[in-house]
């Protein structure tokens, strides 16, 4: 007997969550990259859950592909902060007040 | 395993475009600062080949590498577009680097990795490809979004892009994941068929849909997923700004309504609902908001996300109805976005250039009394404002009337009212900074006084912008039938 | 497989977590309970190979990590399409060695750029 697909889905489900809600309330942009990975990591679980429940290999094909673009992902964010870390002394997203009217 | 040698020729343009930017990228290290403008004519080079491959491959319906990437009419309308925006917004950088002291090669480079990532969006038939494509433009738009490294504000642009974006792309991405476990597939035609045969009823499929209408919102800046438009805006370069507005917005437009159509077309009652509420507050914040702003970029930011909420009004009225209806409702999003490609890049391309003292003056106070210092500027300017409004003879109130059209034909006109009625509100603002213009004497001293620093490049963007703007204005035909043409169906 | 019923299987792994951590947390509860509690100055500094203290062990790293951690992750990741690959290698053929060398030519032009920008140059 095989874990049941649903609680694979519950598990992505509680992980997004977690994802989403670290984004809408962390500061550091830092957390926030964090948050955004644990986001693409619950479509993974979820992709290679209905992968092996359809038997269909294309999911984990997409998992590798999603592993990618987070990667690529985080070597960007990571050069971003860096600079604006040299340009702000700061990488809190409160203190990114410059461009308003 | 045989050679894929047909399916490589299919996406010849995308190789051409790909291969460019990895010879601009190994070039660039080794070039000398003075001669960085090669790697910009190496560009165009590469983009004129491109248009003229893309236009061979306008007929019929190619399928290639089973069926992650279809090329057809509808394609290659997106992909020309891209192509002159593109164009030109590598003139306009040839001479706004050079008006900010920037002397980056790689900055091509990102140009045509995003256009490569673009024209990998429309004509996507999977959603891999669709999402590796989005991927690929918003990480090189990030990028950027920051290149002015020595000034705080672009890189804060360049950041609230990045962390914004990044969560719209994992909340896209779980949207896909969700689907592949309805279908059992990410190929937008097996989603077709299995939503055919399970129905719409399916909560799980509301999920994705919303999900996914969420992820392409914030890529086409619609509200309530606009917030971080106006600041990325402001802050980035305005050539990166104007590539964004342009080219990013008609590529967002153009994987959505291939995803909305050919993947989800049978729930399209579900979402031509969602996006009724979509684009009526899109039209009512883009253009309330855009009357307060004093700083032109800000002010053409929201501008840029009111005419996503007009473009959405075909995509409603096309999602109500099937067969020519429909046609007609996407025929008209295709022309409007064609349209407002040109008047925003033409609006942008001044922005940029009208300087004072090194600095780009985009504060509307700035414009007050340019008639008479820049007469020309003045009235390329006015133009562009005058086909942004919407008012005849100009292309702006071509690319409206058609939607206007399409909804009244459709049924819906009480949509063509409402927007008519933000229409109007849009004159003010827009009619504002004519006023500011032509009415208004500059004062203080000379010295602040913004001018408009021209060169060769800058003159042909303009040319170019203004050209669209009024030929599209008075023969709007040849564009209306491509569009038509090139519209997709929904069964 | 998609069957509702409780996975029964996993039952041993759920005892087996269980018993991890009431072994840890026994072990600790009974240390604190039994030993004799002395503590003295040197005894509760933390233990650095039997030299002094000489700073606190949140530093801050120079920026340089970044760059180095950032380069990392994008040239780590690409084993991901390479182990596939490799195991397919004999069905892929030929077509499978021309797109690796096409992977990897890309991957050269995006290190041969970081290389020449100075990324990899510690000052």
């Amino acid at each position: 007997m095989a874990v049941p697909l649903s609680y694979y889905l519950i598990l992505s489900g509680f992980v997004f969550l977690t994802g989403v809600v670290g984004v809408l309330i962390r500061r550091n942009i830092i957390v926030i990259l964090l948050s955004v990975e644990l986001m693409l990591n619950a479509t993974n679980i979820n992709f290679v859950a209905f992968s092996e429940y359809f038997h269909n290999v294309a999911g984990q094909v997409f998992v590798f592909f999603a592993l990618t673009v987070a990667a690529a992902e985080v070597a960007v964010g990571l050069a971003i902060i860096i600079a604006l870390h040299r340009a702000h002394s700061s990488i809190y997203i409160d203190d990114l007040n410059l461009l308003k009217r | 395993m045989t050679f894929p040698l047909q399916d490589l020729l299919t996406i010849l343009p995308e190789l051409i475009v790909i291969g460019t930017a990895c010879l601009i990228l190994a070039l660039d290290p080794i070039l000398e600062a003075t001669k960085k403008d090669v790697l910009a004519w190496l560009t165009l080079g590469a983009l004129a080949m491109c248009i003229g491959l893309t236009s061979s491959q306008m007929t019929g319906r190619v399928s290639a590498f089973s069926g992650m990437v279809v090329i057809d009419a509808y394609a290659a309308f997106w992909k020309l577009l891209l192509y002159i925006v593109t164009g030109l917004t590598v003139l306009l950088s040839l001479a706004y680097l050079k008006a900010e002291r920037l002397s980056i090669g790689e900055y091509y480079g990102f140009i045509l990795l995003a256009l490569a990532g673009m024209m990998v969006m429309v004509s996507g038939a999977d959603l891999l490809t669709i999402y590796l494509g989005t991927e690929l433009m918003s990480l090189s738009l990030y990028v950027m979004a920051g290149l002015k490294r020595t000034e705080a504000r672009s890189l804060e642009a360049s950041a609230k892009y990045f962390v914004l974006g990044a969560f719209s792309s994992g909340v896209l991405l779980y949207g896909i994941s969700l689907l592949f476990g309805l279908a059992g597939s990410t190929g937008l035609s097996a989603i077709a068929a299995a939503i055919t045969a399970h129905g719409t009823g399916d909560p799980l499929l509301s999920l994705a849909l919303v999900l996914l209408a969420v992820g392409f919102g914030f890529k086409m800046a619609v509200v309530p997923f606009h917030m971080w438009t106006p600041d990325v805006y402001q802050g980035a370069p305005t050539s990166v700004t104007a590539f964004m507005a342009v080219a990013s917005k008609a590529a967002s437009f153009g994987a959505f309504l291939r995803v909305f159509v050919e993947g989800l077309g049978a729930a399209s009652a579900d979402w031509s609902v969602l996006f009724t509420v979509v684009c009526l507050a899109t039209l009512a914040l883009g253009n309330l908001v855009a009357i307060v702003q004093t700083n032109i970029k800000r002010m053409l930011a929201y501008s840029s996300i009111a005419h996503a909420g007009y473009a959405l009004i075909g995509v409603v009225v096309a999602g109500g109805h099937s067969g020519e209806g429909a046609s007609t409702g996407f025929a008209s999003v295709l022309l409007y976005i064609a349209i407002y490609s040109f008047m925003t890049l033409g609006a942008f391309a001044l922005v940029g250039m009208l300087r004072k003292e090194g600095q780009e003056s985009d504060q509307i106070e700035d414009y007050a009394g340019l008639a008479k210092r820049e007469p020309l500027a003045a009235f390329f300017m006015l133009v562009f404002l005058v086909s942004l409004a919407g008012i005849p003879p100009t292309a702006g109130f071509i690319g409206k009337f058609y939607i206007f059209m399409a909804a009244v034909n459709g049924g819906m006109t009480w949509l063509a009212i409402v927007a008519v009625i933000f229409a109007a509100i849009s004159a003010f603002y827009y009619l504002r900074i004519v006023m500011v213009m032509y009415m208004r004497e500059a004062e203080g001293s000379i010295a602040t006084h913004s001018r408009l620093e021209t060169s060769p490049a800058l003159s042909l963007v303009l040319a170019c912008a203004l050209a669209g703007v009024v030929l599209l204005g008075l023969f709007p035909n040849g564009l209306w039938s491509l569009a038509s043409q090139a519209a997709p169906l929904l069964k | 497989m998609g069957s509702e019923a409780a996975p029964l299987n996993y039952i041993p792994i759920l005892i087996f977590i269980v018993i991890a951590f009431a072994f840890g947390a026994v072990q600790i509860l009974l240390g604190r309970i039994v030993r004799p509690s002395r503590p003295y100055r040197a005894k509760l500094a933390p233990y650095e190979s039997g030299s002094p203290l000489f700073s606190d062990a949140r530093v801050q790293f120079p920026i340089r990590y970044y760059i180095i951690a950032m380069l990392f992750v994008i040239f780590d990741i690409e084993i991901v399409f390479m182990f596939p690959w490799a195991v397919a290698f004999k069905k892929l053929g030929l077509v499978g060695l021309v797109e690796m060398v096409v992977f990897i030519a890309i991957l050269i032009v995006g290190f041969w750029y970081a290389w020449k920008k100075g990324a990899l140059e510690w000052d």
